[in-house]
């Protein structure tokens, strides 16, 4: 499985992490639902580390999409939410 | 659904945008690769935006550190003479110029971070670009109609995300840059209208007296220089008498 850590690059993740990395997904989504910044924080930081350490950085001319993408792990809660508004935080960057 | 889902979604909806332009496959490669390189371009500016507001930062800095001396220097006058408060006025104006320069040194750190993110950005963005230029040129020579489809599809997904991926590295910037522009103002009007002066709405009175006993102090000092120089004048001519 390919992963994108938003703000960093890509890795390839095999294994018991994918799951793990689904867990920590699942309780970094719960903890955004509380509106939990700290929490929310932690999961995405562990998140980012496990991809880090367990998976296999893609070169950065590799052209391969993403099977999932972790946000940016050093966003606000209140940018966190404007990215998952639906005008999101990503401008359109036409001329 | 968790938050790599809804990344992923976010990211998606961002750059279908720039897919669904166009039907025919080698229109599309070159819309998709001209639109890399303005993304390149940007992150570029990006950066040297980031590089201006930083050199600002750096500018208010030294210029904070130059007034910490003077404000020094303005208590002691004011302490002697015996005006506490004064003293206490200007020692005050010093801590909040202190504060001020913490506050600084980590909106300078923070575009430092940022100037590097932007940097790994372009540089990931620039390799990707050059691989779908070869690759966009391969297609168009080896695949039929059918097939570029599907080699563009995902020669296309993957540079895409990675170019949302770089417009929000410089959307986040931006906004960054642009709030610690509003904040540098600021303090610039603050520095810029004398020595931090609209800091308290008494601050003009304040400084002219603070000044007044400035001025005092010198003519003191001036007068207590001619005094001497008369008395040694005085002593000078006793001496040229009695040589005589």
């Amino acid at each position: 499985m390919i992963v994108r850590i938003l703000g960093e690059g890509q890795y390839r993740l095999e294994g018991d992490a994918v799951g793990r990395l689904n867990e920590l997904d699942d309780r970094a989504q719960e903890a955004l639902e509380r509106d939990d910044e700290g929490e929310l924080d932690r999961y995405l930081e562990e998140m980012a580390s496990l991809v880090r350490r367990g998976g296999e950085r893609l070169s950065d001319d590799d052209l391969s999409p993403s099977d999932v993408i972790v946000p940016p792990i050093d966003m606000t809660l209140a940018e966190t939410k404007s990215f998952f508004s639906d005008e999101g935080l990503i401008p359109d960057v036409s001329p | 659904m968790g938050l790599m889902s809804r990344t992923s979604a976010v990211i998606k909806a961002w750059y279908s945008k720039l897919l669904d332009r166009s039907e025919d496959p080698e229109t599309m490669l070159d819309y998709s690769y001209e639109r890399q390189l303005e993304l390149l371009q940007n992150v570029k500016k990006g950066i040297a935006d980031v590089v201006t507001a930083k050199k600002r930062l750096e500018l208010q800095t030294k210029k904070l550190e130059t007034e910490l001396p003077k404000l020094d220097e303005q208590a002691r006058q004011a302490l002697g003479a015996n005006r506490e408060d004064l003293a206490r006025a200007a020692l005050e104006r010093k801590a909040f110029a202190q504060q001020q320069l913490q506050s600084l040194d980590q909106q300078i750190e923070d575009l430092a971070a940022q100037q590097a993110k932007l940097a790994d950005s372009e540089k990931r963005l620039s390799a990707k670009v050059e691989a779908f230029r070869t690759q966009k040129e391969t297609i168009k020579a080896q695949y039929s109609a059918a097939e570029a489809q599907v080699k563009i599809g995902e020669a296309a997904t993957g540079i895409g995300e990675e170019m949302a991926d770089t417009g929000l590295a410089i959307q986040r910037a931006q906004d960054k840059t642009e709030q610690m522009q509003a904040r540098a103002a600021a303090v610039d009007e603050l520095v810029d209208s004398g020595t931090l002066e609209d800091y308290t709405s008494s601050g003009t009175q304040l400084d002219r007296e603070l000044a007044q006993i400035s001025a005092q102090s010198q003519v003191d000092a001036d007068l207590e220089r001619l005094k001497g120089e008369l008395a040694a004048g005085g002593q000078q001519k006793e001496l040229e008498k009695e040589t005589k």
